[in-house]
């Protein structure tokens, strides 16, 4: 398999009022070309933090991180953020307005991304007049448009209720897949993290290190909503769980 | 039309149709006693009397010019509160070392009675158009400062994170989100400082003044001429609800979208 980014002994420590505080501590993984990977671990262990240094945000850490070709980042987080006073077609064309790469190809793209994911009727709407499955997928366009090679999500689907959860995660990672991406996740959910991923890195309690990574291999792969029906779901619910439930 | 409807609308007339009997008997009332001689017009005025002067001062040319007078005096006054509290509140919200150090200087400043300042201004600035203006500005700045910066500081989070992950600069957060975020607050925060506006020109024209609508109040107390006094006072009632309601029209229009 292709290695796009290879993360080598990454340790994050920040300065709190009650002295120096370890998030992550040598934590060494490749992410693969194509794959979607996810990272789990108990709330506070510090999941965010890597994406947010992966995607340069927190520039503060020690360790590499190598990029094996110029890659485009993009990064979907907890809550759509979707901007109240756009419409949704203004929404979805932020990223590429702030990047500066907005011109009639990416704008046309982007338009035919809304159409082809079921807001074409939505696009002179607010956010307001969207569902919560709506408003993740105008958050995901938002990001797709500016073709990212490696797709972050932070607990993408937190904020919603668990059927629409459902819902939204099989659209989501059905775009993904269409699309082409490569994608780590940040997730602390066990049954959505083995529905949709080829990966599963978990973490321990703070400071974060590596505990285990899986290959997830399922039978009759399709859908996460089809997934969670494999037989060999049960299997990797269990040692996960057992993986995570250690460190509480 | 449904039932409901129907009612709606006759409820929302009703309680116009008793809005407008207010007002009216109020004045007739008032005119009513006055003509009787049951009450003393030369304290007290009377509606008829008011109309009059009203129009004796339009045929003078005068009266226009008062109001004119006033209402740019606030108009100033209000656009340079404006400017002023928007560029603090940047400042503020840029530096939150300076903000927590201003913090108990502004709520201070706040509870001052501005008024209190009026002798100052005039040793300082001059018995001026100046000093009513910036009477004007003292009354509305802190409380227009202390909600702007609010507004600036109750900026989600995530929002800001999201337009980092597009590598936003300082500039970008600002223009294409805090400030379109906040310019519902911006426009209330109008609404509630044309109001304060006008009262600290007025309060500045009381002090000092050779034209206003605050000058035609003053003056006409220090003749005894109660008919100008309240002249002045409903001429204010009007331009104070022409104001009000013009920002309201513009709020309105942001609300649509």
């Amino acid at each position: 398999m292709d290695t796009l980014v290879q993360i080598k002994n990454l340790s994050k420590t920040y300065e709190s009022i009650d002295g120096k505080v370890n998030a992550i501590k040598d934590v060494t993984f490749d992410i693969y070309k194509n794959e979607f990977l996810t990272i789990i671990g108990s709330s506070g262990c510090g999941k965010s933090t890597i994406l947010n240094i992966l995607d340069q945000l927190d520039k503060e850490y020690q360790g590499t991180i190598e990029f094996t070709e110029d890659i485009n980042i993009g990064y979907m987080l907890q809550e759509d953020a979707l901007f109240e006073w756009l419409t949704v077609e203004e929404n979805a064309l932020l990223g590429l307005k702030i990047l500066k790469k907005l011109n009639d190809e990416t704008r046309k793209y982007t338009i035919s991304l809304l159409d082809k994911y079921g807001l074409k009727d939505f696009k002179d709407k607010y956010p307001k007049s969207l569902s919560g499955g709506m408003r993740q997928r105008v958050a995901l366009i938002r990001t797709l448009a500016t073709k990212p090679k490696i797709l972050l999500m932070d607990e993408p689907f937190s904020a919603l209720d668990y059927q629409t959860r459902l819902q939204v995660s099989d659209d989501v990672y059905r775009i993904i897949k269409q699309e082409g991406m490569t994608v780590v996740m940040v997730s602390h959910d066990l049954a959505e993290s083995i529905s949709v991923s080829d990966r599963i890195i978990v973490l321990s309690k703070r400071p974060a290190t590596i505990k285990n990574i899986y290959k997830i291999e399922l039978s009759n792969k399709s859908t996460p909503i089809e997934n969670r029906k494999a037989k060999e779901f049960a299997y990797y619910y269990d040692i996960l769980w057992k993986d995570l439930d250690k460190n509480v | 039309m449904s039932n409901y409807k129907s009612k709606y609308k006759k409820n929302k007339r009703n309680i116009f149709l008793i809005q407008i009997s207010i007002a009216s008997i109020f004045f007739l009332v008032w005119e009513i006693l006055a003509r009787c001689k049951i009450i003393n017009t030369f304290i007290t005025s009377s509606p008829s009397n008011i109309v009059e002067t009203i129009i004796n001062l339009y045929q003078n040319q005068n009266l226009f010019y008062h109001i004119w007078v006033t209402l740019s005096e606030t108009l100033i006054a209000f656009t340079l509160t404006l400017i002023i509290s928007i560029i603090i509140s940047i400042i503020l919200y840029k530096n939150d070392i300076i903000a927590k150090i201003m913090d108990p200087y502004l709520t201070m400043l706040n509870s001052l009675p501005k008024v209190a300042l009026g002798p100052i201004l005039i040793i300082w600035i001059g018995a001026n158009e100046k000093s009513i203006i910036t009477m004007g500005i003292l009354i509305t700045i802190i409380v227009s400062i202390q909600t702007i910066y609010n507004g600036f500081k109750s900026t989600s989070a995530t929002k800001i994170k999201l337009m980092r992950t597009f590598k936003a600069s300082d500039k970008d957060i600002f223009l294409k989100l805090i400030f379109p975020q906040n310019l519902r607050i911006i426009v209330s925060t109008l609404k509630i400082n044309t109001a304060l506006c006008l009262v600290g020109i007025i309060m500045g024209e009381f002090l000092t003044s050779k034209a206003g609508i605050g000058y035609l109040i003053l003056y006409g107390s220090q003749v005894f001429n109660l008919d100008l006094v309240m002249a002045g006072v409903l001429i204010l009632i009007i331009l104070s609800t022409l104001i009000y309601n013009f920002i309201r029209i513009i709020e309105k229009r942001l609300e649509k979208c």
